[in-house]
């Protein structure tokens, strides 16, 4: 009786297509090498770190435009404080500025009722200003070894230390979606707010909630970007918006809510990630990347969300 | 006042007095209705008669203005609906409260999710418990793991009757369960709500089919326009009796 369930598994069939594709049409060019597959997994990872906290976000029946430009608050923030203090007080700057402005953002869409979409909205601009001025459009090294090596660099038991900050945020998101009782009711949330209040789940703090994760997980992808760069920018974060946002959509998160997928967010984003790569390797100009990412991410989430419209 | 003398148990829910105004409108006049375990009374009356006020009463919804509610011969006071769920009332919604995109077992537990001891959800758990209530209920559904959008309307009520009935300890109100339902579902539907009287629970259901009523209930109240009218033994009465009480028309 089961309906074959074609959004749970196009991630998979679309990212095996794709990589197929470059790796037959870019055999010469170098796309199969092991370093540059590597390269494709570090370059992904703090979009991925972001995908997962969208997922939340998504799932609840929320959005969340804002992530991008808390990825550079948050990296800037890391950054200037690095300067004269230790490498935990800029983490500890970079991880508070993202949960800081998810909270606001959350406290906005819980308590006085405002539309996520306008919400983020506006925060995506007012943050990206922040950005601008907090530095005056500078940008600031990142020289304390620690920190590089820890979020950026460096490399552990072999695997290089991005690689473990996805990992194990994937481990935790996707437990925490899946298997805790937190995860239950941000689905049921986005599902059916009215049965989901009426159960007893208190759903302002699941959408204070959910914002906030993202605005963390966008702070942690912020580090990584400050770590991996050495350096802290008002540009950091601000092109993963559409990268992200169809990541989460193409790994099977519905846009409206009540369904979604950490792993398959992880894909999706990894997908993006080989879609970026494998046009510059053919050697396209800048302006035909946009042109074909556009259309292929617009046919994934087509194909997406074709499911969901029924 | 209460028609319920052939009961020997002692009322599970005890309304007396009670009142309820918004703002000046007066919604509830005075009303009080003794229910007993294992007793199905039906709730009818013309739309803004007051029926679904008084089921947001007795579920904690609405505070009224002055009167007691009694459980178990104890006085509560219920400040929001989770307490009164706490107490072992359960209420099946119109709307149903269902979230449509989760499976069965998930909506069974929805809010109260069965944890195993390391934290996580115990959806094994959830599954057979599920499964076996369904059975027991007679609900049939393809499998306590089939998603509630691919559904029937029927099928949907039952499971959100069969919700209500595993966490319900005492009372079950239900409003209206079987309005969006063809005459087959409904007939399903009715057997589970009749089925609800084995496990001795008290059962307050508004309907506006009083076919229905008549064939279910144990008695019938009547509100007109938020007044009491009287309450009936289902076996003593009849539909003019009802009728000419609900409009008020002789």
């Amino acid at each position: 009786m089961r309906r074959f369930d074609l959004q749970q598994y196009v991630v998979y069939l679309g990212f095996l297509a794709i990589f197929l594709f470059f790796a037959i049409t870019l055999s010469d060019d170098g796309f199969l090498t092991s370093r540059n597959l590597s390269n494709i997994v570090l370059q992904t990872a703090p979009a991925t770190i972001m995908a997962i906290g969208l997922v939340f976000v998504l799932s609840a029946g929320e959005i969340d435009l804002s992530f991008g430009s808390i990825v550079a608050v948050s990296a800037l923030s890391a950054a200037v404080v690095m300067q004269d203090h230790s490498m935990l007080a800029g983490i500890l700057a970079g991880l508070g500025a993202g949960l800081a402005i998810g909270w606001f953002n959350g406290f906005l869409v819980a308590f006085l009722h405002l539309p996520s979409f306008l919400v983020t909205l506006a925060t995506l601009g007012l943050f990206a200003g922040v950005a601008r001025t907090m530095t005056d459009l500078r940008s600031i090294p990142v020289v304390n070894d620690g920190f590089t090596g820890f979020f950026g660099s460096g490399a552990l038991a072999g695997v290089p230390s991005l690689v473990w900050w996805t990992l194990g945020a994937i481990i935790i998101g996707h437990i925490v979606y899946r298997e805790s009782r937190f995860g239950a009711h941000v689905i049921a949330t986005g599902d059916n707010p009215r049965a989901a209040q009426v159960s007893g789940i208190k759903v302002p703090r699941i959408r204070l909630a959910v914002l906030m994760i993202s605005g963390g997980c966008a702070g942690l992808a912020g580090l990584l970007y400050a770590g991996r760069l050495q350096a802290a920018k008002y540009t950091l974060g601000e092109s993963d918006l559409m990268t992200v946002i169809a990541a989460v959509i193409v790994g099977g998160t519905a846009l409206n809510g009540g369904k979604g997928s950490v792993i398959g967010a992880l894909v999706g984003s990894l997908l993006m990630g080989m879609l970026n790569n494998g046009l510059i390797l053919m050697g396209l100009a800048v302006s035909d990347q946009m042109i074909v990412r556009g259309l292929i991410i617009l046919t994934a989430v087509a194909v997406s969300l074709r499911d969901v419209n029924r | 006042m209460s028609g319920g003398n052939m009961m020997i148990s002692e009322p599970v829910l005890e309304l007396q007095n009670i009142h309820k105004a918004f703002g000046g409108v007066v919604a509830i006049e005075d009303f009080s209705l003794n229910l007993h375990a294992g007793e199905i009374v039906a709730l009818v009356g013309d739309n803004g008669a007051g029926k679904s006020t008084l089921i947001k009463i007795v579920s904690g919804v609405h505070t009224p203005n002055s009167g007691t509610i009694m459980l178990d011969r104890e006085q509560v006071s219920f400040a929001d609906a989770s307490v009164a769920r706490s107490r072992g009332v359960e209420v099946v919604y119109q709307d149903l409260a269902l979230a449509d995109l989760q499976p069965v077992y998930m909506n069974m537990f929805l809010g109260r999710e069965l944890v195993r001891p390391i934290g996580l959800l115990d959806r094994k758990k959830m599954l057979r418990e599920t499964q076996q209530l369904v059975e027991e209920l007679d609900v049939r559904i393809p499998s306590a793991s089939a998603i509630i959008r691919d559904l029937s309307g029927g099928q949907r009520q039952g499971v959100a009757i069969a919700r209500a009935t595993h966490w319900a300890k005492k009372l079950i109100l239900l409003d209206e369960p079987t309005a969006a339902l063809g005459v087959a579902e409904t007939a399903k539907v009715e057997k589970i709500v009749s089925a609800l009287k084995e496990r001795n629970i008290a059962v307050l259901i508004i309907s506006h089919s009083l076919d229905q009523v008549f064939r279910i209930s144990d008695r019938i109240c009547v509100l007109r326009r938020g007044v009491q009218i009287g309450v009936r033994e289902t076996a003593k009465t009849d539909k003019n009796e009802i009728v000419s009480m609900i409009t008020g028309v002789n």
